[in-house]
């Protein structure tokens, strides 16, 4: 059965309505309402375990919602998991590598799986500055080396919807410099991100609003919610080049 | 269109499970040798009465094949589960039979090269004279592999991500995989004695008759052992 | 609004206690019924009449394996979650019946042909069946995440009852091989009405049991059901 998506999901790149998932009895997530406009960046925060890395799973079709329904560009993540998968690129903790191929093998796969088979791959190992290491096994690389690998499967994809866990963990100053630059350049294209922080510092003047997970729901964020320095949403929502990283 | 990407990403799941195995050797070797080791079982538990090997060769072989190759199929979504590599799998888009027909391809080919060395070392041990035309031998022994290994792709798509899965694998594949060995090792034991009553026939064609049933059934539930 | 896979169902019909005093009755009756009016048999003597209760259960089985296959089929179909709290249930009481039924062979196998195994095609047949089951209820208990546990079980529960027939035959072919056995279950018409009103008194007890396990399940998950209720409580209604 096709549910067909309200009229205004249609214009949406992230629709999530009343989204709960359980694990076992525990309820994660209690009905969570999250409207993203196409070329809109969200920045998603919230404690350890408040279920955003789960609510990102679930838009992502690696889970299904326990009930509520969410859409993808008007794409139902319940069922129309393949047009969704077709739009988005989910970043996470997990690299998803094969450790016994090496760097150009592992693109090479992700090109024909994205059905991108002609994916200029040399070029993404040059933007993500992994040259040097082109034809080394996986299994050598450093968790900073991996990210950037796994950066590169995302700069071949060029999703329209990106899902971002945690992207800026384990990235150097320059590969913090890397993903913001890969962020504004979907933005620029028309892409919306949901982009998941525990630290808002790197993503600024990426996002465009930052909401918060509190008891398994969407919130406002309050100003008390962001640890750094007393910052406010304000000072984190500025333009690029406005709030400047010392 | 899409069709064709299928078939591209048929080729290269199946070209990435073949390189991961062959470039972490241990993997098949072990495997091998798991199957020789349990020949040498066999063949010490049936004495040493050299009519009594040749008549259980045939059961034998099929159990040293089916007991190394389950290690097999549960290390054909290891190589997925480190590092979180299912999850990309799942989040490329495209038809998940394909993944199915993939993982199947490999699956097959890794067993059917085990099965080769362990058939050869299993035929000396049990003295059992290689037939003149090993070459159809060889091949009614691919139709029992494909019900194999098409029935234990799918149930170590399961058990490789349950808990308990050494145990769960087995115990949910032998149960089901009894008709395909009992047709696989009623058939070989007829080709290696001579087929007096002329019944290869209809275990052949039985087999096969199997591997369809459980290749289409397979086919069509993978989807949803996989998405969830 | 759309559905999903949790949708609440509201209580179950329980099942009605007259239905399992009347399977009960009804069954006694069988048994007395089946007992007085069959003759002794001519070479088994009264060993015959394990056959009264032992191709019941072999039916039930086979019953609550088509239960299985259908429920699981429709499962995966609607997603409706009450199909597989059913193929669950009567997985259960299929098995139990299953290991009667095993049991039962032995205890005709064991004066009949002087050993309490036979590799005959039925007790074969119907050990392989009982070990499906067994895989079927492993995996259930395996598995915690309710979705997942239901299209898990359900392709396993499909793929089991399409091997019964295949099991069924292989199994037969492979013993008739070896040596073609006299069938001595022939039935005498006179047997006929005490065993097909035994057939009649297991289905129902079948059905009964069948029908408070799922009653239970549903309760179980009712409770899960007021957990969602109360943790989406006030947010959107």
């Amino acid at each position: 059965m096709t549910s067909a998506a309200p009229l205004q999901t249609r214009q949406l790149a992230l629709d999530a309505r009343g989204v709960a998932r359980r694990f076992g009895a525990r309820w994660i997530l209690r009905g969570v309402n999250l409207q993203v406009q196409a070329g809109e960046m969200v920045g998603l925060l919230g404690h350890n375990g408040c279920g955003k890395s789960t609510f990102m799973r679930i838009v992502a079709t690696l889970l299904k919602p326990s009930a509520g329904d969410c859409f993808v560009y008007g794409a139902n993540v319940k069922t129309e998991g393949d047009d969704v998968r077709h739009h988005v690129g989910f970043f996470s903790h997990i690299p998803g590598l094969y450790d016994d191929l090496t760097a150009r093998e592992n693109l090479a796969f992700a090109a024909t799986m994205l059905g991108f088979p002609a994916a200029d791959i040399d070029a993404a190992l040059e933007r993500v500055g992994l040259t040097h290491v082109t034809h080394e096994r996986v299994r050598g690389f450093s968790a900073g080396m991996q990210r950037r690998l796994s950066l590169a499967r995302l700069i071949l994809q060029r999703p329209r919807l990106l899902l971002l866990d945690e992207p800026y963990n384990n990235l150097d100053v320059a590969g913090i410099a890397l993903m913001n630059s890969f962020i504004r350049e979907l933005n620029a294209a028309g892409g919306a991100a949901v982009v998941v922080l525990h630290d808002l510092v790197p993503a600024q003047g990426v996002l465009d609003r930052t909401v918060i997970i509190r008891d398994g729901r969407v919130h406002e964020p309050r100003p008390g919610d962001f640890g750094h320095d007393g910052a406010s949403p304000q000072a984190i929502t500025l333009p690029a080049g406005a709030a400047g990283i010392s | 269109m899409a069709f064709r990407d299928d078939m591209r990403r048929i080729r290269a799941i199946v070209w990435k499970d073949l390189t991961t195995e062959r470039r972490s050797k241990a993997g098949f070797n072990s495997v091998v040798s798991l199957g020789v080791t349990i020949l040498v079982l066999f063949g010490l538990a049936l004495g040493p009465d050299a009519q009594a090997l040749r008549d259980a060769a045939a059961g034998a072989l099929w159990l040293a094949v089916l007991f190394a190759g389950v290690l097999a199929f549960n290390r054909s979504y290891q190589v997925e589960l480190d590092g979180g590599a299912l999850e990309a799998l799942l989040l490329y888009p495209g038809a998940r039979w394909a993944i199915f027909a993939g993982k199947l391809i490999a699956n097959l080919i890794f067993v059917s090269l085990m099965l080769v060395i362990v058939v050869a070392v299993g035929l000396v041990l049990f003295g059992v004279r290689v037939p003149a035309q090993w070459p159809s031998l060889l091949g009614l022994m691919m139709l029992g592999v494909v019900g194999i290994v098409a029935l234990g792709t799918f149930y170590a798509a399961m058990s490789s991500r349950s808990r308990a899965r050494e145990v769960l694998l087995p115990l949910l594949l032998y149960p089901m995989l009894i008709p395909v060995l009992l047709a696989a090792m009623m058939a070989t034991k007829l080709f290696l004695s001579g087929d007096l009553m002329n019944e290869l026939g209809t275990w052949v064609s039985l087999l096969g008759a199997f591997d369809v049933i459980f290749l289409v059934a397979t086919f069509l539930a993978f989807e949803y052992v996989i998405e969830v | 609004m759309s559905r999903n896979d949790t949708t609440q169902f509201g209580p179950p019909r329980p099942a009605p206690a007259w239905l399992g005093w009347g399977a009960l009755l009804f069954f006694l009756f069988t048994q007395v019924y089946a007992v007085v009016t069959s003759p002794a048999d001519a070479m088994m003597g009264h060993l015959q009449k394990i056959l009264y209760v032992h191709v019941p259960s072999a039916w039930v089985t086979f019953a609550a394996f088509g239960v299985v296959l259908v429920a699981s089929i429709h499962f995966l179909w609607k997603e409706d979650e009450r199909a597989d709290l059913l193929a669950a249930a009567s997985a259960e009481v299929g098995a139990m019946f299953c290991g009667l039924t095993l049991i039962q062979g032995m205890l005709w196998g064991r004066p009949t042909w002087g050993v309490w195994w036979s590799w005959d095609a039925r007790l074969t047949s119907t050990l392989v069946l009982f070990l499906i089951f067994v895989g079927y209820l492993a995996l259930r208990s395996f598995v915690e995440d309710p979705h997942r546990r239901g299209q898990w079980s359900a392709a396993v529960g499909i793929l089991g009852a399409i091997n019964v027939p295949i099991v069924w035959m292989s199994v037969r072919w492979w013993r008739t091989l070896h040596q073609i056995q006299s069938d001595p279950r022939e039935v005498a018409p006179v047997f006929l009405r005490g065993w097909l009103l035994n057939v009649a008194a297991f289905s129902l007890i079948a059905v009964w049991f069948i029908w408070k396990r799922y009653e239970a399940a549903r309760y179980e998950r009712a409770a899960e059901h007021a957990a969602q209720a109360a943790a989406l409580g006030g947010n959107n209604g």
